[in-house]
């Protein structure tokens, strides 16, 4: 049976908005009370990418590019979901220089699910948890070298999982 | 701002450490209506991020196709027993938490 | 075996003689039930089949083992720590109303209460504790109940399912109509719990896969992928009864109760599972 570890934790860092979050470009670290680490920043999220319809449309908003089928990409996912809502999906890939990963869920109302940035020294391996609303293409896109390689599997759904 | 939402397991095994992270959140799609035949909003996480030694090491950008609960699994060089690793995450809502927890 | 277990009941049912204790033989079912599963599943560990439909299908099971290694329901067991470690108004906890403090004792849950002549459900002990202790009852069906029955659950994982039936004719007759209740044919459907757990299991009602009787009790409360949250015993039967077209009955009815009163005592011995994750 599974045992769980129980997390660390230190004090979590306040919200700062606006005005002060603005003073700190010309202060050096250390002068303010706040961690040295800066928190996930939505101004990253490509909010373009996530509302295209087709493949390629969202690989050009996310990469600039398109992607060329490679059998070094390997993409884990069930034949038959037992549930649309909580599909475990998980990536990999052997080529080298990877800097992204993202997952394409075709028949979904919009296409990209989930896109993933490896700086270096991340491994090339993603385990996620992924909702599709009917029996779909599913395809795993990889960045290697500053280009594209994909690998697809369809899964089917019985049950929609966005709530349906 | 909800808090105490992220769950992790960092284990170093040799150079390279293992994340597991399980995070209490909605994610509601957009798509869903309610009892009373209304849109429930799109509520998801949009940026979750890690980080070592003051670096990134990994970024997850995710949409609203993510499932609820989100869960994540990777895997980076470095990382030893007793070093932090810091989870934070941001949502459309522009909510937002974060944790740091030591690597097992 | 299963036709001589109906044939056994309808009798029972169908008899204008009251129900005497001595017609009503746990044991012999109990050893019926057991064998039944045994014959028709001859690969399936026996402990594996607390595992539902994860013991009957392999597809699934790889599912259900990449779920589980970080599953959704560890909220629901802090949760229900922290209410547990949270003293009522009057000071006082829910540790002071169970056993052993109310760690690991999920597993002896249905238990016959001698004083009240009543079956004391897990989640009926939870809500009789919190209104003896001057506190409202949790509703049977939402997260709150959920969280309380998760964390306890846990504190159970592993230990054997122990269910007693005291020869007292109250408690048999407890059990009795909770079999009665199990093979009773219900709804629009017209199914019986049995007709898809007893008759079908392993096998596809639509599109899900059907979960054995045995065992079918002791990995909840569960965390299901269809509601994306958690899923109390009560709310779990009562969409049974929907989902065969049947009227769903409210949390702590004398039904629900004794049926699961029967499906724990048809799983004595197997292992607490839960909380767990089903489709």
């Amino acid at each position: 049976m599974n045992e769980f570890a129980d997390a660390h934790r230190l004090a979590r860092r306040t919200i700062l908005k606006g005005a002060v979050a603005g003073g700190l470009a010309g202060l050096g670290l250390g002068a303010f009370p706040f961690p040295a680490f800066a928190d996930a920043d939505a101004k990253e999220w490509p909010a373009d990418a996530f509302k295209h319809k087709s493949e390629a449309d969202t690989l050009k908003a996310l990469y600039g590019k398109t992607a060329e089928a490679s059998d070094k990409v390997s993409l884990d996912a069930p034949e038959i979901a037992e549930n649309g809502a909580v599909v475990p999906i998980a990536v990999a890939s052997t080529l080298p220089n990877i800097t992204g990963i993202a997952i394409l869920v075709l028949e979904n109302p919009n296409v990209l699910a989930a896109a993933y940035k490896l700086p270096a020294g991340t491994q090339a391996s993603v385990s996620n948890r992924l909702k599709m609303a009917k029996t779909s293409k599913v395809v795993a896109v990889v960045e290697s070298g500053g280009k594209l390689y994909s690998v697809s599997k369809e899964v089917k759904v019985t049950v929609g999982g966005c709530g349906g | 701002m909800p808090t105490n939402t992220i769950r992790v397991r960092a284990v170093a095994s040799g150079d390279t450490t293992e994340v597991q992270s399980l995070i209490r959140h909605p994610m509601e799609s957009g798509f869903v209506k309610d009892s009373k035949g209304q849109l429930i909003p799109a509520h998801h996480i949009e940026v979750l991020q890690f980080e070592h030694g003051g670096k990134t090491v990994f970024t997850a950008l995710w949409g609203p196709a993510v499932s609820k609960d989100p869960y994540v699994k990777f895997s980076f060089k470095g990382g030893k027993k007793g070093d932090d690793i810091k989870v934070s995450w941001v949502d459309n809502k522009g909510e937002s938490d974060s944790l740091t927890a030591k690597i097992q | 075996m299963l036709r001589k277990v109906l044939i056994a009941v309808a009798l029972v049912a169908g008899s204008a003689q009251p129900l005497l204790a001595a017609d009503v033989n746990p044991q012999a079912d109990f050893k019926a039930f057991r064998a039944y599963f045994a014959k028709r599943f001859p690969k399936v560990p026996l402990n594996d089949f607390v595992n539902g439909p994860y013991s009957m299908d392999a597809g699934l099971r790889k599912q259900w083992e990449a779920i589980d290694a970080f599953p959704p329901y560890e909220f629901a067991i802090e949760q229900g720590k922290k209410m547990f470690a949270t003293p009522f108004k009057n000071g006082k906890t829910y540790a002071d109303c169970f056993p052993n403090k109310g760690i690991g004792v999920r597993q002896m849950y249905p238990m016959f209460d001698a004083k009240s002549g009543q079956v004391i459900t897990l989640e009926v002990a939870i809500n009789q504790c919190l209104e003896a202790n001057g506190e409202k009852p949790l509703d049977y069906t939402k997260d709150d109940m959920a969280s309380v029955t998760a964390y306890m659950a846990f504190t159970s994982r592993g230990k054997p399912m122990d269910i007693k039936i005291p020869n007292d004719p109250r408690a048999l007759a407890a059990y009795e109509n909770g079999k009665k209740y199990f093979y009773t044919r219900r709804g629009q459907f017209n199914f019986s719990c049995a007709s898809c757990h007893v008759q079908s299991p392993g096998e596809h009602i639509r599109t899900e896969v059907l979960a054995p009787a045995l065992g079918i009790v002791n990995a909840l409360p569960i965390y299901r992928s269809a509601w994306s949250s958690m899923g109390t015993t009560t709310r779990r039967l009562r969409t049974c009864n929907s989902q065969v077209r049947g009227v769903p009955l409210p949390g702590g009815d004398d039904n629900y109760r004794d049926v699961e009163y029967y499906l724990s005592y048809m799983a004595n011995g197997l292992p607490i599972s839960g909380p767990g994750t089903r489709p």
